[in-house]
């Protein structure tokens, strides 16, 4: 039997603006399996970091369910909506949202002080992701005097921190130039098969094609298709695999 | 593989903890709060050298010397007059809306860091304990300096007017108890004024850090400023 970690039943997302409702998710399904790499697609405004939002506990979806290692999370109270979100998911965004008035490696610690995880250990913690990530002599400069590159390297030690079963990252290589991107993508997709940890990243990044396992074309708040990975590779064949 | 376990609680934080992440984010972003605190310094300031100078001349008066003085204004024998009263009032008024805006301020262009930490794990509590500390801190330091400069502002100022006679006769208790709660001598006024702007400041940013707190992350990471 398959191990699902994400499921979401009907998921609707209506966000309202004085008299006007507009719909961001019309009913999304999806079922997403332990340790796969997903990658959800689809034009801007289609509603893929909307439903980043609701499978990351970020907000509240209108309507449906979403169940994370089975459990309704409409049903979860505040205190395990914090620690589910400190403990089982590494968030990652496209503009890093790295706290600027802390370090590198002060950004790194934070949610391992939220975890309850004692001083000497998460130092060591930290040293080792950041170094892991290719920062090991940038530990302790500010966010503010870090590259792109080099921010979102924080962001993904950062998001590593409490050793979570999901990464989700939305856009992850959008502000980044196409080295770097391949570079970000690369060091996701090492902790996906390295580490078995589920990804799951909205992207117009065509690069992300190759090392997703499928894809989940999103339009208009819909699931439009799903695409395994030996459709997607012929596909890219197709595209003419220029790089 | 993993097995599907429960989700557990969150922990709450010890408060040294907080303690220590309130004081580091003063110290990284010291020229930010020295602009906000500059907010509160002024606003007690301008309270702190009315109301002293108020007391002074009162004190003066009473000291039986107003009538070498040429008459500053229509004190009573009552002692405090209403255009007085006003003016203490009015420069309250002006400290509560100046200390709120910059605080108000301060914490909405903080709404993102807000939504980033509860991405980390934080709870709501933490987040409003965590702008509670740092308001409280920067309001006592703040008001303090404000205060001091204030009382000077005021002194030289009674010192124009009055010459040395200004420290035979300083208020520092109450000239006259009383009076009712618009004299409070310069001691209590100091005290009065660090606490005010402490509260002020408190509470300006602790409502709304407290709002902020409790939308979901993805709406507090998306207010740009
Ligand atoms: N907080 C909000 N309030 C109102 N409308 C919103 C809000 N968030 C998103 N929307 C709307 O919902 C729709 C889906 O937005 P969403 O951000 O999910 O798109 P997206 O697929 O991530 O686009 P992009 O590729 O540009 O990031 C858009 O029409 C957007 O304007
Ligand atoms: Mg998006």
């Amino acid at each position: 039997m398959p191990d699902i970690v994400v499921k979401t039943e009907d998921v609707v997302k209506e966000y309202r603006m004085g008299s006007n409702v507009l719909r961001a998710l019309d009913g999304i399904n999806i079922e997403i399996q332990r340790g796969e790499y997903i990658s959800l697609m689809g034009p801007s405004g289609s509603g893929k970091s909307t439903l980043f939002n609701m499978i990351g506990a970020l907000d509240r979806p209108t309507e449906g369910e979403v169940y994370i290692d089975g459990q309704n999370m409409s049903h979860l109270s505040q205190r395990q909506i914090a620690a589910f979100r400190c403990h089982r998911v590494g968030y990652i965004f496209q503009s890093y949202n790295l706290l600027n008035v802390r370090t590198a490696h002060g950004n790194v610690t934070l949610p391992m002080i939220f975890a309850g995880i004692p001083e000497k250990q998460r130092n060591e913690k930290a040293e080792r992701l950041l170094d892991k990530v290719g920062l090991g002599d940038r530990m302790y400069h500010l966010p503010d005097e870090l590259s792109g590159g080099q921010r979102q390297r924080v962001a993904i030690a950062r998001a590593l921190a409490n050793d979570p079963s999901i990464i989700l990252a939305d856009e992850p290589t959008a502000n980044l130039d196409t080295i770097t991107g391949r570079e970000i993508i690369d060091l996701i997709k090492q902790l996906n098969t390295e580490q078995g940890v589920t990804v799951i990243s909205a992207t117009h990044d065509l690069k992300m094609l190759d090392v997703s396992d499928r894809i989940v074309d999103i339009r208009d708040g819909l699931v439009e298709r799903i695409r395994n990975r030996d459709e997607i590779e012929i596909e890219v064949g197709e595209v003419g695999g220029h790089e | 593989m993993e097995q599907q376990r429960p989700i557990e609680e969150q922990i709450d934080l010890p408060f040294l903890e907080s303690l220590r992440i309130s004081f580091q984010s003063l110290k990284i972003r010291f020229g930010r709060s020295i602009i906000t605190t500059a907010g509160i310094t002024l606003g007690i300031a301008f309270l702190v050298s009315v109301w002293t100078n108020n007391e002074i001349e009162f004190a003066l008066q009473e000291s039986g010397r107003s009538s070498e003085i040429a008459n500053l204004d229509e004190a009573s024998e009552q002692g405090i007059s209403t255009k007085d009263i006003w003016l203490i009032i009015m420069s309250l008024i002006v400290c509560v809306v100046g200390i709120a805006n910059s605080m108000l301020m301060a914490v909405t262009e903080r709404f993102r860091e807000i939504g980033t930490m509860k991405c980390l794990g934080a709870l709501d509590g933490f987040v409003v304990r965590l702008f509670l500390l740092e308001s409280g801190f920067q309001g006592f330091a703040g008001a303090l300096i404000g205060a001091l400069i204030g009382l000077l502002g005021a002194v030289i100022l009674g010192l124009k007017n009055y010459g040395l006679d200004l420290f035979f006769y300083f208020p520092l208790l109450p000239a006259r108890p009383e009076n009712g709660p618009f004299q409070l001598g310069v001691l209590l006024l100091i005290l009065f004024g660090c606490l005010l702007g402490m509260i002020l400041a408190v509470i300006g940013s602790s409502f709304p850090a407290w709002r902020a707190a409790k939308l979901p992350p993805a709406e507090a990471m998306r207010t740009e400023v």
